[in-house]
């Protein structure tokens, strides 16, 4: 076993080794959900504390899943109605909490780096649950977790990542974790959505979405945040989902049975039609359930590493 | 550790089997209902060893299955290093079935008591029964073997090693000593 770490802040900092010790403890921790007490008692005892400082129901509620049907407490803390409002700094509410004697924070916050600082000043384990625009370990790891149950491994293997790559830190997540596990990672967008040095990471860009496609055993949508646009949303989402949506024709000229992943929610209608997000390619819903079994894997293992030490 | 003696050899250790197969057979009168489960690693081969056995007796199949209990010890915060969590693959409805569960050691008890917790959360079997190639005494909680290969006297600095050739080449058992 390789896997030493009290905190899980992101994808960068880990070895292949450890990643794929994650991956294949989420094997193990996959049959508990398809039992029929869907419980086991490996964090009985233990608290975590979902920390979100931004809004967010699928991750928090599927981390709340995982630490459930690992028997730890769960406790969740929106900080819009927290003391955060009269001016607490992240420090002080991570101390409070470990002064709680909670055991693990999972944390979601709109500053790249947040979830590092937090845990070099906390005892008790960290994890990210996205921060900024820097990194989303988990939700990385359930998209590999996916890749791999359905193709069989990742070496080798040719992942696009489509859309809004300058804001999206599920998109440097993946970068991470496909290339160190041996992945050739391409991404794709408008040029204004591609952040400058995007090579470094070891991937290749491309502004067209039929040359992402060619050739792809799979395909990384993201989600693009019209919200923001106001007035100009609607037009821009047209123009978008012509230049670089995901539909059933453009699928037809790509490789047979590549698959098509989302991390939810999706816009239907923007960034893939609604017959490529319900069709045969895509394994959006299983992220969603293999999301449990990674979450349950990664809080699992932290725990035990700082029990090990303490 | 050094290698004191060894306890049984490749024969001894088919001879043992064979004859808790046709004990198991004796005692829930045939194969009706049965299903034979083994803890991870060792108890899953000889799991499939018995089944065989039984096969050999009776010419029917025997559902088989393997219980990783990692997630169920009662020492997971005490022990050094990272446990490392292995699949449960039970494919079959436990509910009603006499269970034989199947271990290489059987030792404290703490394993088998966290393999009964880990089976009852699966369902309501008719009845658990234990079969282990080596009882070597020394328990800590009201567990026995409803079924023993051999009963081996031991001191508690002393190890008993279960080498089976699925997974080391060889098939036999032997005491080491500190």
């Amino acid at each position: 076993m390789t896997w030493n770490r009290k905190d899980l802040l992101g994808l960068e900092e880990l070895s292949k080794e450890e990643i794929e010790s994650i991956l294949s403890t989420a094997e193990s921790f996959k049959e508990v959900s398809s039992r029929d007490i869907k419980k086991v008692p490996a964090l009985r005892g233990k608290t975590v504390v979902n920390l979100f400082y931004e809004p967010s129901t699928r991750t928090r509620v599927s981390f709340e899943v995982a630490a459930k049907r690992l028997s730890a407490d769960v406790i969740n803390i929106a900080t819009e109605t927290s003391s955060v409002r009269k001016g607490e700094t992240l420090i002080d509410t991570g101390r409070n909490i470990e002064a709680l004697k909670a055991d693990i924070i999972v944390m979601r916050h709109n500053f790249s780096g947040a979830a590092l600082m937090l845990a070099r000043h906390l005892n008790i384990s960290v994890v990210n649950a996205g921060d900024g625009w820097h990194e989303h370990p988990t939700q990385a790891l359930l998209d590999i977790f996916t890749l791999k149950e359905k193709l069989g491994r990742i070496e080798g293997l040719k992942v696009s990542i489509v859309g809004d790559i300058a804001h999206s830190r599920v998109a440097r997540s993946n970068a991470w974790g496909l290339t160190k596990l041996g992945a050739k990672v391409t991404v794709c967008a408008p040029k204004m959505l591609i952040p400058p040095g995007m090579e470094d990471f070891g991937v290749s860009v491309t502004h067209d979405i039929e040359k992402a496609l060619k050739d792809a055993d799979a395909v990384n949508v993201l989600r693009m945040q019209f919200e923001r646009d106001g007035e100009t949303a609607f037009p821009r989402q047209l123009e978008y989902f012509k230049e670089f949506g995901i539909t059933q024709n453009r699928l037809k000229r790509a490789k047979k049975g590549i698959i098509v992943m989302h991390p939810g929610p999706i816009n239907r209608g923007i960034e893939m039609s609604s017959q490529v997000a319900d069709g045969e390619n895509s394994v959006i819903l299983e992220q969603v359930t293999n999301g449990i079994a990674v979450r349950m894997a990664v809080l699992f293992l932290v725990d035990k590493t700082r029990d090990g030490r303490e | 550790m050094r290698e004191k003696a060894k306890i049984l050899d490749r024969d001894s250790i088919g001879r043992a089997l064979l004859r808790i197969a046709h004990e198991i057979l004796e005692k829930n009168r045939g194969t009706h209902d049965l299903c034979i489960i083994g803890i991870r690693n060792r108890g899953v081969h000889l799991a499939k060893r018995l089944a065989n056995a039984i096969k050999g007796i009776e010419g029917v199949d025997i559902l088989t299955g393997a219980l990783d209990i990692t997630l169920y010890r009662d020492d997971l915060a005490l022990a050094s290093g990272q446990p490392l969590v292995r699949k449960t693959e039970i494919d079959f409805d436990i509910n009603d079935k006499i269970l034989i569960l199947v271990d290489d050691v059987l030792y404290t008890g703490r394993t088998i008591r966290a393999a009964l917790d880990a089976l009852i959360d699966f369902g309501r079997p008719r009845s658990i029964q234990l079969a282990v190639l080596v009882d070597r005494g020394h328990r800590e909680l009201p567990i026995r073997a409803d079924y023993a290969g051999k009963n081996i006297p031991t001191a508690k600095n002393e190890t008993i090693e279960v080498r089976l050739s699925e997974t080391d080449e060889t098939d036999e058992v032997v005491i080491l000593e500190k």
